[in-house]
């Protein structure tokens, strides 16, 4: 069982709504679920969908074929019939399309008026639309049922009595309609958990102990904001929304100063604003979380949709030299764990640490067995109270053998916190002299650098151990990759690398010490590399800026590219054929 | 108690004469006279003159960027409202390149106290104008005289509601220690413009062309009654007026926020034992 849903119509008509929840049906019922979205930005009309990819063996990637498509509008037919599958059918509702398709596979299901009948308003058509989908897909509605008890329960039992029979209507008009339908569902197994990469990122800040959050509103970053403020009376987070992103990044910086850890987010656009502030953090090592979401640019490109543009920027903004870390999460199980991460090494080292992701990532819905909280690093690197007040002085930016001052609470002891953001003395106070620079550069800079990047972890290697073929990317391509693999193994000697801690660099090679080194054996990705027939480097932008900053750190240089750069992500079916495409040319 | 001793700082690198050296010496007398210890309260700066305040006396220090000490004070603030937090700026730092920010800091009205270090002039830069230099004062940079209407910040805080509005001079330091005792306590976002001459590169306002026209806002004036203080803020020219201006008792946005109304954030250590439950949420 392999079944992609789609569900299309115009802003505003609740695809979403219909979408969540029959993910959610899914991912209760055991299966591997993969959700992605496309819409555009506007609040009402346009064309969006939202398309489902379920199975009972693990999915992480949309394909071009759907089998149900479920049509709010005719535009979604126009646009989207080709892409039915063979067996595939279309539910839409001729009265509220004002068109009647005779074609076998066309199936019309009365939303609104087995809305209005069974659940006494029109606008329970979603759920009709929503119980007719599993009642094609041979379901029992027991689930579904459970769902809208919990989203309607504060609603009182009306609303659910009249949601339940909306959706049994539905159900079973389609189950009655459908008899030509060939779907089967697999056997229920125990429930998984369905999680979005924007949620990973918030819960992951969360679970860190993120104790303020400030932000301007930007996709695709919003999400981040919206989870951890609808966490924050329960875990003590203040969110604030900022009047900018200078303010926002400023404001991040002053509560990480006072002892909280402290996190802000945004897009590209706005991490332009926050550039002066990233240098901030390097010059007064104030740690703080930034999360970048990169969307279709320059400027405000295509607001609503996706790419890898911003890498380059990432690494190299900024005035000045000093150590930041770069991660970009594949999955949202990554993200959770990375975002956490992130966190563990702003505090540690006392820098910025960028963790980046974008459109793609933060919409899509993956499916796992669940989060280990026990793998959470959550130490506290801080200086509070008594420690603090024992010690006989106290200089915020001290010398140390590697170059971590402690850093101190300001006002939990009679010792002062002094920090600057002109070049400074360990005090932290203002100096002119090339002596004191050159101490607090090779302080910041050259003593740090090489215990960051010890915690540096390798690319991940999935497929053939010795490969002939070796795709390589970054972010949010792991799944598609990772499926694309898997589709063509049967013919080829063919591996994915996938790296998601990208700056430092990791080694090729483990390092003596680093976190990198643990049970990774004898594994050196640039032997790899250098050992396959072709290499091909898989990227969401137009220039390739994950293989030049694989060039200019290893020198190792791929033999193809395959960049996407329409602001859509890659699909299944067509990254299977453009990979197979450059084997054919071998 | 603390006294004088425990304020001495790095010697200032300030031009001599320069206004500065009577708003430093204010300071650290209203906060021994208020009993304040240095460890007790936190200064924001950023960059310009006034931008080198904090290392001049002791205290806790974020000497930040231009134009961004009220996000870093509204931070601090944020996650620790037990700390005074105090941001010192120029007025081309906090009126110029931080315009935005003294909007929102006033509409939050979170308690940060802001010193405003007013010279009408940039003076790190070497003689620019500022957003409050007069219209028609000549500068290297504006040889045919400044174009723009001088900027009113105390028009532009009681326009906003903010919470406290004063003017100082710091050539008048027993009104000036005054004023700022009245904002360290006053319970809200306070701002105070302090008339700052720069002997270097602002020949016009100068100590003696203050003097002429500042006076002590009279003991009976109400500064309570917001129009009666818009009458008074939009005073300039022959007639300066010094004092509080305008303070009302809006509700701080540390009283509103439910997170922090038992402690500060910083004395809440996070509490991560409901993990589990928040992870069953997405099932």
């Amino acid at each position: 069982m392999d079944y992609t849903i789609k569900i299309g119509g115009e802003a505003g008509q609740g695809i979403q709504t219909i979408g969540d929840t029959l993910a959610k049906v899914f991912s209760r019922s055991g299966y591997h679920v993969f959700t992605h979205q496309d819409y555009e930005s506007r609040i009402r009309g346009g064309h969006n969908f939202f398309q489902i990819r379920f199975s009972d063996k693990p999915v992480m990637s949309s394909r071009v074929k759907i089998d149900i498509l479920v049509a709010l509008d005719k535009e979604s037919i126009t646009l989207h019939e080709k892409e039915l599958s063979d067996n595939g059918r279309i539910i839409y509702d001729s009265s509220a399309l004002k068109q009647k398709h005779e074609n076998q596979r066309f199936l019309d299901i009365p939303f609104v008026d087995l809305a209005a009948e069974h659940g006494g308003s029109k606008i329970m058509a979603n759920t009709v639309a929503t119980g007719a989908v599993l009642g094609m897909l041979g379901m029992e509605p027991g689930i579904l049922l459970g769902i809208i008890k919990d989203t309607f329960g504060k609603k009182g039992e009306d609303i659910i009595k009249a949601n339940v029979n909306a959706a049994m209507a539905g159900h079973d008009f389609a189950v009655k309609q459908c008899i030509t339908c060939s779907f089967s569902a697999a056997p229920l197994a125990k429930p998984k958990m369905l999680i979005a990469g924007i949620d990973s990122i918030g819960l992951g800040a969360v679970a860190s102990g993120c104790k303020f959050y400030s932000a301007y509103p930007m996709t695709p970053s919003t999400g981040i904001m919206n989870y951890i403020a609808g966490k924050g009376k329960e875990y003590g987070i203040i969110v604030e929304q900022a009047e900018d992103e200078i303010a926002a990044i400023n404001m991040a910086l002053g509560a990480s100063f006072a002892g909280v850890r402290a996190m802000t987010g945004t897009a590209g656009g706005g991490f332009a604003l926050m550039v002066e502030g990233l240098s901030l953090a390097g010059m007064t090592e104030t740690p703080i979380v930034i999360a970048l979401g990169q969307r279709p640019a320059p400027a405000t490109g295509f607001p609503t949709r996706t790419e890898q543009a911003d890498l380059n920027f990432a690494l190299y903004t900024a005035h000045g030299e000093f150590p930041r870390v770069i991660f970009a999460p594949g999955t949202p199980e990554q993200a959770f764990y990375l975002t956490n991460k992130a966190f563990d090494l702003a505090e540690k080292y006392q820098i910025p640490v960028i963790v980046m992701f974008d459109t793609y990532l933060s919409d899509t819905e993956w499916t796992f067995d669940g989060f280990d909280v026990s793998k959470l690093r959550n130490t506290e690197y801080r200086l509070r109270g008594e420690a603090m007040e024992k010690l006989s002085e106290y200089k915020r930016h001290a010398f140390t053998e590697s170059g971590v001052s402690p850093l101190a609470i300001p006002g939990e002891s009679r010792h002062l916190v002094v920090t600057d953001s002109d070049e400074h003395d360990e005090e932290g106070h203002i100096v002119e002299d090339a002596e004191t620079r050159i101490k607090m550069v090779n302080k910041r800079l050259f003593k740090k650098l090489p215990l960051i990047r010890q915690e540096i972890e390798p690319p991940v290697l999935y497929g053939d151990s010795k490969p002939d073929i070796v795709v390589v990317g970054w972010g949010s391509n792991y799944g598609v990759m990772r499926e694309s693999v898997d589709a063509l193994s049967k013919n080829v000697k063919i591996a994915m690398l996938h790296f998601s801690e990208i700056y430092p660099f990791p080694s090729p090679t483990p390092l003596p010490r680093g976190e990198g080194a643990k049970g990774r054996g004898e594994f050196d990705y640039l032997k790899l590399l250098r050992d396959a027939k072709l290499t091909i480097c898989i990227e969401n932008n137009a220039t390739g800026q994950f293989a030049r900053l694989m060039r200019a750190e290893t020198g190792f240089e791929f033999k193809a590219s395959i960049n996407r750069f329409d602001g859509r992500p890659f699909l299944l079916e067509e990254l299977v054929e453009e990979i197979d495409a450059n084997i054919r040319r071998l | 108690m603390p006294t004088l001793d425990d304020y001495k700082g790095q010697t200032p690198t300030w031009c001599p004469g320069c206004g500065n050296f009577g708003i430093l010496k204010t300071f650290k007398d209203a906060v021994v006279e208020l009993g304040i210890e240095p460890h007790q309260f936190t200064i924001v700066s950023g960059i310009g003159q006034a931008g080198k305040f904090p290392h001049y006396l002791k205290c806790n220090t974020f000497n930040g960027l231009h134009g961004r000490t009220l996000p870093v004070a509204t931070g601090i603030r944020l996650a620790n409202h037990e700390m005074l937090v105090i941001a010192v700026a120029g007025d081309g730092d906090c009126y110029g390149e931080g315009g935005n920010h003294l909007n929102h800091a006033i509409r939050r009205n979170i308690n940060v106290k802001l010193f405003v270090h007013d010279n009408q002039i940039y003076g790190l830069t070497k003689g620019q104008a500022s957003p409050t230099s007069m219209e028609g004062m000549k500068t290297k940079n504006q040889p045919f005289g400044v174009f723009s209407e001088q900027l009113n910040p105390m028009a532009l805080a009681v326009a906003l509601d903010c919470s406290f509005v004063a003017r100082g001079f710091a050539g008048d330091m027993e009104h000036l220690k005054g004023v700022m005792k009245e904002a360290i306590n006053h319970k809200g976002f306070s701002l105070v413009d302090i008339l700052q001459p720069c002997v270097t590169f602002n020949k016009i306002n100068t100590y003696e062309w203050y003097r002429q026209r500042v006076y002590h806002i009279e003991p009976e004036y109400n500064s309570e009654d917001r129009v009666s203080a818009f009458q008074r803020s939009l005073e300039w020219g022959d007639r300066i007026p010094i004092g509080i201006i305008y303070r009302n008792n809006r509700q701080m946005l540390e009283e509103r926020i439910p997170v922090i109304m038992d402690k500060p954030l910083v004395k809440q250590l996070p509490d991560l034992s409901k993990l589990e439950t928040t992870l069953k949420e997405f099932y």
